[in-house]
């Protein structure tokens, strides 16, 4: 009898607890726990102040539902801000993935020595972070007024800067500003897809008779092409939410989308909750745009460099 | 008389100092299909290189139709190349890859659609002309770079190890189509391979290579039954070696344990009582089942490998260890491990090769 009792035990106990342990086990625990971190921080800063953010924007300083922020953003002054603000992010990016462009292309398939490489990667690390206070500080101590380089032009070569019409605190000035984080970020990016262009293609396209010329106009950038749209959208978003180089190159004097938004949730005269959350609903709104594509950009370059 | 297409003349090339060709004499006739083999590190897919351009020669050159070309650059010397990691171009489909050279080449959109369809059709792709490379298995994008590369009708065919990164029974077809194709088109044709099977299949001639230096150029009948190296008797194919000790020199006789043989390859300047190496392939010793060979030995079977159609066994002779190869018979299963077997040789299948 106990052993007839004994089987049956066996027989059956896998059954029953099967299921529940085989869901238990084939939950990865281990795993989630390693990205908690992540998905707290994106709670916590990005998804609860974004709906916090978008809320706000539908509702008026009483706390009733209202659609006036959203209207008001069609004002001159908020036009104006987003026009200049996507002309900086855009002459930013556009410059910042030209230069960016060239030098990767000089140092990976240039033939200099592998020590440069090294050295502007490394460079390229440390300043596509450098931005704000200190990068505003760096550019008036060299490019202000009474910058070192505008002095050195002025008393070694002669030549007026500022009398030749270059203002720091301008357009001009603002975009050669972010190019210093521009220009290292689209090396950092577009290095790895330089060096997935296969040394055999440039071999055999001259073999079929091409110049180095038809190699990059037929092969090369349209290659590359995905992934330099993909980076291009990747700067602009970059250059349209940075604030605190452009605050602390400019103050208020140049109307760009955070600096009016800055004015919205910090100003006395300019205090508006409302609309600052409205354009902050626009540059999530543009940079959401931006990102996607260069999502969709960088999946159609992976899906062919399979 | 065949007429002589390709011709390299004391070609060296230096890296840093270190020389990976060394002086390297070669002639190629029209049409002909040459094998550059030898293992890695041995200079052949460097002179491949120096062939289409993409490497300069340190000295010497390299004439195509009595013409130097060694200065010229690789788009002006109409050469059709196969690389061994495909190399199509990943942002074209099939057809636009094929029809690359010939759009370098400003041939109008007809006649290059045309000729498109010609080539997927001799390469047994008809229909595959919008496909994405990323699209195909191995071998057929190895067989769309064949036909991108042969489409501008080169004058020459370079392959470097093309059907290396294949599976074994796609790279037996494809190397038969290529040599077809080959064939058919009558296109002079450099193959660089490590692999001796494949060299010996495929090929009119091969050059075998050992450290930038050629040890042998011949048919590969010859190469695999007149090896004139050791490195090329023990490179290609399978060598025996058994151990002899010169009995008579002016008779040529030796001894292998308690038999005495009388072998013709035995050179003239071997000592009496001197040890020599015998060397033979695999398919030249025989099980004497009823066989009478000049040389007759006794052992005992060490080892049975069935491969399909051929069977190896190692007998162990006296200390030997030699490979026996034998058609496979389903009558008459081989020998067991331990068995006592008989074994003879041909004396004139059997090569003395300085060390």
């Amino acid at each position: 009898m106990t052993h007839v009792s004994l089987t049956a035990d066996k027989a059956t106990g896998p059954v029953n607890t099967g299921p529940a342990v085989s869901i238990w086990r084939s939950i990865p625990i281990g795993a989630w726990l390693g990205v908690l971190p992540f998905i707290a921080f994106a709670l916590m800063f990005l998804i609860v102040p974004t709906l916090f953010l978008v809320s706000s924007a539908f509702v008026d300083r009483a706390g009733n539902f209202t659609l006036q922020n959203i209207i008001d953003l069609g004002t001159e002054q908020v036009v104006n801000a987003f026009s200049i603000s996507i002309r900086i992010s855009a002459a930013s990016a556009f410059f910042g993935a030209l230069i960016g462009l060239a030098m990767a292309l000089a140092i990976i398939r240039g033939r200099l020595p592998s020590a440069i490489r090294s050295t502007v990667m490394t460079f390229s690390g440390v300043a596509s972070n450098f931005a704000g206070l200190p990068l505003a500080f760096a550019f008036i101590a060299t490019l202000g007024r009474l910058g070192l380089v505008t002095v050195i032009l002025k008393t070694v070569f002669g030549f007026d800067l500022y009398k030749s019409g270059f203002n720091l605190l301008s357009f001009v000035g603002l975009t050669l500003t972010y190019l210093y984080f521009q220009i290292p970020l689209m090396i950092l990016i577009i290095a790895p897809a330089i060096d997935g262009l296969k040394k055999e293609w440039s071999e055999a396209a001259s073999t079929l008779g091409a110049s180095r010329l038809q190699f990059w106009l037929y092969i090369g950038l349209p290659v590359l092409w995905p992934n330099l749209l993909g980076t291009l959208s990747l700067l602009f978003a970059n250059a349209f939410g940075a604030i605190a180089t452009a605050y602390a190159l400019t103050g208020s004097s140049l109307n760009i989308v955070p600096i009016l938004l800055y004015a919205q949730i910090r100003g006395d005269v300019l205090h508006n909750p409302g609309l600052g959350a409205a354009l902050a609903l626009g540059m999530i709104a543009i940079t959401a745009i931006a990102n996607v594509l260069y999502i969709v950009v960088r999946t159609r370059a992976e899906r062919w460099l399979k | 008389m065949a007429e002589e297409f390709l011709r390299i003349d004391k070609l060296v090339k230096t890296f840093g100092g270190n020389a990976v060709v060394k002086g390297v004499d070669l002639s190629f006739q029209r049409g002909e299909f040459v094998t550059l083999l030898g293992p890695s590190g041995c200079g052949k897919t460097t002179i491949l290189r120096m062939i289409a351009g993409f490497e300069r020669p340190t000295s010497g050159t390299i004439s195509v139709e009595g013409k130097d070309i060694t200065s010229l650059a690789p788009n002006q010397r109409k050469i059709g190349m196969v690389f061994q990691a495909y190399a199509l171009f990943p942002n074209m489909n099939v057809g636009d890859n094929i029809a690359f050279g010939l759009k370098i080449a400003s041939m109008p959109r007809e006649q290059r659609e045309a000729r498109v369809e010609e080539m997927l059709k001799l390469i047994g792709l008809a229909g595959y002309g919008k496909r994405f490379p990323f699209e195909l298995s191995g071998g057929q994008q190895q067989r769309v770079a064949l036909a991108r590369a042969l489409a501008p009708s080169p004058k020459m065919l370079l392959l470097d190890e093309p059907l290396s990164a294949l599976d074994a029974k796609i790279r037996v077809s494809l190397r038969e189509q290529i040599r077809e194709i080959q064939r058919e088109l009558g296109i002079t044709t450099v193959f660089v391979t490590h692999d001796q099977e494949e060299a010996l299949s495929i090929s009119d001639r091969i050059v075998v290579l050992n450290a930038g230096n050629i040890e042998q150029v011949g048919q590969p009948f010859e190469i695999y039954n007149k090896p004139t190296t050791r490195f090329v008797a023990t490179f290609v194919g399978t060598l025996n070696t058994l151990n002899a000790t010169v009995a008579d020199a002016g008779a040529k006789t030796v001894r292998i344990g308690e038999t005495t043989a009388t072998i013709p390859a035995l050179p003239t300047s071997a000592k009496a009582g001197e040890t020599v190496a015998l060397t033979m392939r695999p398919e030249a010793v025989a099980l004497a089942n009823g066989v009478d060979r000049d040389i007759m030995l006794e052992g005992k079977v060490a080892e049975v490998a069935f491969l399909g159609s051929v069977i190896r066994l190692k007998v162990d002779l006296g200390g030997n260890l030699v490979s026996v190869d034998t058609f496979n018979d389903q009558r008459t299963p081989p020998p067991a491990h331990g068995t006592s077997v008989r074994v003879g040789i041909a004396a004139s299948d059997v090569l003395v090769l300085s060390a």
